[in-house]
């Protein structure tokens, strides 16, 4: 049955084929009907071919090579997909998410002029997504990871007439490319060193690599999967993404493309090991810094989306806090829930932000629970899973992660811990404060007058975000409306209602997903099916817990206790106090710790400058000399006019002197005339 | 003009000696893969075709510019189809030179007729085939069409002639030939300041190819000195390695290389393209960056590799720091334009930078992907330029500030331009990437830092592209831009087959580089055998571990 794995990215292929021709025709809502088929026809087929492989006695891993894509010399890249426990397990979610998130799309984007472009869009995305995944080498990956940028570029970009959306769009993919650069590099100095850039040749050869070339082909790889997913300091792209649709958002800002960076670092993990100490450090150094710096950020934003986006970011930090650890399978566990969690997030804040007209500021919202009751349901279940409250599926995988951390030990491996445990307290907070404003509390939306005290002590801070908005540049994305769903002058006209079953069913599978998931990998022996299902894969690079029974239950009560607290805290400012009487969050974090304004300071200051003054030097000194010559050409040219007199006498001299010198020198080298 | 009459006489006496006497040249190695049976002399045809064309046109009457136009066009793609045929027949597997044609023109100098096709030869050549139709029915001129598409024709018969000269003096001929329908394209139909722009790009490309007739010239001496009989047959010559002193070698590369580097063109002698691009009709920039610029590559490889290996390695290192200084200082200079065309003149400085790192590397792979990048560059630019030219039709503006939301106005013409810009910028799955990975991998084997800062190219590539987009397509339709019209069905007919070709090559690259990688390796051959310069065995088996590290002397026990 493995050889359908062809199949998971061929139909998202046919699908888009489909649409670009006959999407017109097709229309709404078939086209986006028949991407959805499409997607879970691919998730049916992932589905069979993990039940290969699962029959599969002795070796799980399984190569269907289709064609030769790029052969020159000694080099020879095929497109081949690669099959094995953890290509699959990717598969599986990839797919999976995506068919729900295709559905939901069909409701969300009903009332959209570009209803079709964007399902074409998707499936291109979810294609290049699994080649991703599912490439036997780093150049097929590489294929899909910038297949997913591109798409990534073009969604951003969705509703282009903002030149905010746009600015985002082009900022996703230059930001990227940074990161594609040591992709790329990698990949260079893996064919140099091994010969090969196939996943099964590097993983033979890297116990054998030298050190320094490990180290090198690892740090490379680790700058690719910063810019993919988002880690300090290239993360600057992903807060501004959310200029794209909502599903977008959930499906490849946050549960999908994001977590390239993840799979890539778990692909290559033997090269990590053989890499030089220092580079796993690194690795889990950087995410959890990223953890708790976008936990800052994330305590402090109004606009909905913003919150998840910097909590993406965070939830990302930990993922690669863990494979520096060499919590391999905690990684991709985390990956997993946080798919399913933050999927249903950004799917609700969509369901809200559609039945709120495009109202995306939380604190135009309260009280939204009664008027969508499945959303806030659904929310509150993915919002307790991102809280790490016990038993959410997230409560698991980050338990799995702070305890890799712990297993560290030393003093970073301790100190990781610490940030950990802090970043699950700052998420807890930020997600009950996100919570309570939106779902609970007074109404913000109807009629205006009646909460004209309210209103009027946070005009402040609004006139404050203006000013923002338009000195950095990046904007807040509430004003990217379609045609028919613009926001109603009249706020009193404002009716919040619940979304089509479109879009909730999505919501609750993925809200049962996200409360159960952690049943994938329970920490008892016998449950812990994730981990010796990707056994076979990561076995050999994962880092053994050396930690009693004892600590490991201190530590998870310590992360328990730290998330409570931060509802706690959420609940004590957010929920108890009027609207009017809630703190206001401190502006450095609101915005952002102002990296956004230095990069854009820097790179419309000495940046242009450098940009500027090559486009000078060019114009004026390799231009210029250019001109100089033949400036000094034509001078020297009307000078030497004079000779031209037109008399004969004067040529025939010419003619003579010209002679006799010629037969001089012939005659001095000795030619005989 | 006299040098027309001579290239007509030229190609009219070689027609009916090349039937008599076709493949005459056995005697030489290379050419040994030669198809010994006489047939119909393609390659000779493909010259002369569209020089008959050129006169045909000039023969019909001016009053009937339509008429003219579609003479031209048939001849275009009769020659096209003519390129595909030379596809066909082409041999895959074989190093030499095919489908020879050799006629004694001179016989006291030994110059000859000679023309033959390699795998780096074979897809220039079809590329030639098929732009030039694409670019006559892409751009089509506002007065005297029938002089435009007479020239455009010439042109045609020039490039195809130095693609397929084997002797000396018939590429230096074709090489000038070159310059003068492009001269006249670019005074005559031309855009502001299309007189300085035509006078620049002439002197430029004139001064350059004076030190090629002196070092061309030289190189048949000294090869006679050294006891050979005279002859401009650079087959011969190029076998005939160590005849001429390894100095003065290097001084007829130089001579060379100049003529060559103003071509490309390379820094900082590429001032005359932007110029010239942006001034040209829209034909002419197609055919000048799709085209004329890989007459410079090419000429690299054939007379700079291939003739003087040694002085090739010599020169190597200065190349691919020139190589690279382009890639990224064309990236930078082209993200700061004002100009539509000339922010897409500039990125060609970037592209070719790629191939002269790449064919400077002397590798198998960057010698693969700097050819492949030359047809790649030729169909990805050349479509930008069509695109630009449409833009420039339906607004006459190519100031990026005066364009705004376009893709609101036309959303099928902006997918076209999304897709070709793509390709552009070396996403993979398109064209685009698949040379510009070759060349940095083939780099990377010999330059390795060369290789890695080359790389940063990507990065700026994507900036000035999507910067430029954004300005161009995205954010509110303005009233001056409101009446922008949609891509029409004779446009999109024109783009579509250099689509067709962006994903094809994107894809299955595979039967491209089959062609040309035997000729690449042979190339590679002759360089390692007399340059002293060799790649790493990685390059060409693939499996080499111990070659892997990269602290000398470090290495763990039991390598993959």
């Amino acid at each position: 049955m493995r050889e359908l794995v062809w199949l998971i990215p061929a139909l998202p292929l046919a699908g888009f084929a489909v649409l670009v021709v006959l999407g017109r025709r097709l229309g709404n809502p078939l086209a986006g009907w028949l991407a959805t088929l499409m997607v879970a026809a691919s998730f049916a087929a992932s589905i069979v071919v993990w039940l290969g492989v699962r029959a599969a006695s002795g070796e799980r891993s399984s190569t269907q090579r289709l064609f030769t894509w790029i052969p020159a010399g000694g080099f020879r890249v095929d497109v081949a997909f690669l099959v094995d426990p953890l290509s699959i397990t990717m598969a599986l979610f990839v797919t999976g998410i995506s068919a729900l998130i295709h559905l939901y799309s069909i409701g969300y984007m009903h009332a959209d002029a570009h209803f079709t472009k964007f399902f074409v869009y998707l499936n291109l995305f979810v294609f290049s997504m699994l080649v991703l995944v599912l490439g036997d080498n780093l150049l097929l990956t590489f294929l899909g990871w910038e297949g997913v940028g591109t798409c990534s570029y073009l969604l951003i970009s969705f509703w282009f007439e903002e030149e905010a959306n746009a600015s985002a769009g082009k900022k996703a993919f230059v930001t990227n490319r940074i990161g594609d650069w040591g992709f790329m590099v990698a990949t260079l100095f893996t064919f140099f060193a091994i010969g090969s850039v196939r996943y099964a040749d590097i993983t033979a050869a890297a116990p054998g690599l030298a050190t320094s070339t490990a180290t090198v082909i690892a740090v490379l790889l680790f700058l690719g999967a910063v810019g993919k997913s988002a880690q300090l300091p290239l993360y600057v792209w992903l807060p501004d993404a959310m200029a794209g649709p909502t599903p977008v958002s959930a499906l490849i800002h946050a549960a999908t493309m994001v977590t390239a960076g993840v799979y890539l670092m778990t692909r290559v993990g033997p090269v990590l090991a053989a890499a030089s100490p220092w580079v796993p450090t690194l690795i889990a150094v950087v995410g959890g810094l990223t953890a708790l710096f976008a936990a800052t950020i994330a305590v402090a934003q109004t606009d909905i989306k913003k919150v998840l986006a910097y909590s993406t970011v965070s939830q990302l930090g930990y993922m690669f806090l863990a494979i520096g650890s060499g919590a391999y399978v905690a990684a991709v566990f985390h990956m997993i829930t946080h798919a399913f969690f933050k999927a249903v997030l950004f799917l609700g804040a969509g369901s809200v932000i559609h039945g709120m007209h495009e109202e995306q500021d939380m604190r135009r919202m309260g009280a939204l629970k009664r008027a969508m009751p499945i959303t806030a349901l659904t929310f509150g279940a993915g919002s307790l899973a991102l809280a790490g409250i016990p038993p959410f599926s997230g409560f698991w995988s980050k338990d799995e992660i702070l305890l890799g951390a712990w297993n560290r030990g030393g003093f970073v491996g301790r100190g990781l811990w610490v940030i950990g445990v802090l970043t699950a307290l700052m998420t807890a907070f930020y997600v009950g404060r996100m919570v309570f404003l939106t779902f609970f509390g007074q109404a913000r939306w109807g009629d205006a007058p009646a909460h004209a005290a309210g209103e009027a002590e946070r005009s402040a801070v609004e006139v404050d975000d203006g000013a923002r908005t338009e000195h950095s540049g990046q904007a807040s994305v509430a004003t990217a409306a379609p045609a028919d769903h613009g926001r109603p002058a009249d706020q009193g006209a404002l009716q919040p209602h619940e979304s089509p079953w479109t879009m909730t069913l999505p919501l609750v599978v993925l809200g049962v997903a996200a409360t159960l998931g952690g049943a994938l990998n329970l920490p008892v022996a016998r449950l812990r099916t994730l981990a010796s299902w990707l056994d076979p894969v990561v076995g050999g690079q994962e880092i053994a817990t050396s930690a009693a029974t004892a600590t490991k239950w201190i530590l998870a009560a310590i992360a328990v206790v730290a998330a409570l607290v931060g509802l706690g805290a959420a609940g004590v400012l957010y929920l108890r106090r009027r609207f009017a009487d809630q703190p206001r969050e401190p502006r450095v974090l609101a915005r952002g710790w102002y990296v956004d304004e230095a990069v854009t300071a820097f790179a419309g200051g000495p940046g242009r400058r450098l940009f500027d003054g090559v486009a000078w030097f060019d114009r004026t000194v390799v231009d210029g000399a250019v001109n100089g010559v033949g400036f000094l050409v034509r001078g020297a040219g009307s000078g030497l006019r004079r000779a031209q007199s037109g008399y004969v006498r004067n040529y025939a001299l010419g003619f003579a002197a010209g002679a006799i010198v010629l037969v001089a020198v012939l005659v001095l080298r000795g030619v005989s005339l | 003009m006299s040098a027309l009459a001579l290239v007509g006489a030229t190609a009219a006496a070689a027609a009916n000696a090349a039937t008599s006497a076709t493949s005459a040249s056995a005697a030489n190695a290379a050419t040994s893969a030669a198809d010994a049976s006489p047939q119909f002399p393609v390659l000779t045809a493909l010259v002369v075709l569209p020089a008959v064309g050129a006169l045909v046109t000039g023969l019909v009457s001016r009053r009937r510019p339509e008429a003219a136009r579609q003479v031209a066009v048939l001849f275009a793609v009769l020659t096209g189809a003519l390129s595909i045929g030379a596809l066909v027949l082409f041999k895959t597997g074989t190093p030499g030179f095919q489908l020879v044609d050799k006629a004694t023109w001179i016989k006291d100098l030994d110059i000859s007729w000679f023309l033959g096709i390699d795998g780096i030869s074979l897809f220039l050549v079809v590329l030639t085939g098929v732009l030039f139709p694409i670019a006559m029915l892409g751009g089509i001129p506002h007065h005297d069409e029938k002089p435009f598409y007479a020239w455009l024709l010439m042109l045609e018969a020039g490039c195809m002639g130095v693609f397929l000269a084997l002797d000396l003096f018939v590429f230096f001929v074709m090489f000038e030939i070159v310059l003068v329908p492009m001269y006249f394209l670019i005074a005559g139909w031309g855009y502001e300041r299309r007189r300085y722009a035509a006078i620049k790009f002439f002197l430029y490309t004139m001064l350059g190819s004076a030190f090629m007739l002196v070092g061309l010239v030289a190189t048949a001496v000294l090869y006679q000195r050294a006891g050979h009989p005279l002859t401009f047959n650079l087959v011969t010559i190029a076998t005939n390695q160590g005849s001429i002193a390894t100095t003065t070698a290097r001084w007829l590369f130089l001579s060379f290389a100049v003529a060559f580097a103003v071509k490309v063109p390379v820094f900082p002698l590429h001032t005359w393209l932007p110029d010239a691009h942006t001034q040209a009709p829209t034909a002419g920039s197609v055919i000048l960056a799709g085209v004329m610029l890989k007459l410079g590559t090419y000429g690299f490889l054939r007379f700079g590799l291939y003739l003087f290996p040694e002085a090739a390695t010599w020169f190597a290192p200065a190349m691919v720091t020139l190589g690279v200084i382009g890639i990224i200082y064309g990236a930078v200079a082209a993200a700061m334009q004002r100009d539509l065309k000339r922010l897409i003149a500039y990125s060609s400085v970037a592209h070719l930078g790629f191939i002269v790192l790449g064919t400077f590397a002397i590798t198998t792979q960057g010698l693969e992907g700097g050819v492949l990048q030359m047809v790649n560059h030729g169909i990805s630019t050349g479509a930008l330029f069509l695109l630009v030219g449409m833009i420039y039709e339906r607004r006459h503006t190519r100031a990026i500030a005066e364009l705004r939301g376009l893709q609101r106005a036309a959303p099928i013409f902006a997918a076209v331009f999304t897709v070709v810009m793509m390709s552009s910028i070396g996403v993979p799955g398109l064209n685009g990437f698949v040379g510009e990975f070759l060349t940095l991998l083939g780099a990377f084997l010999t330059r390795r830092w060369w290789a890695v800062v080359g790389a940063t190219g990507v990065i700026v590539a994507a900036l000035y592209l999507l910067w430029a987009y954004q300005r161009v397509f995205h954010g509110k339709l303005d009233d001056a831009n409101a009446d922008f019209g949609e891509l029409r069905l004779r446009e999109g007919l024109v783009l579509a087959p250099l689509l067709g070709i962006i994903v094809f090559l994107g894809v299955y690259p595979k039967p491209v580089l089959d062609r040309i990688e035997p000729s690449v390796k042979a190339l590679v051959a002759q360089v390692e055998n007399n340059g002293g310069q060799r790649q790493p065995p990685v390059a060409t088996t693939g499996t080499s571990a111990r070659e892997g590290t990269f602290v000398r002397g470090e290495r763990k026990g039991a390598g993959g």
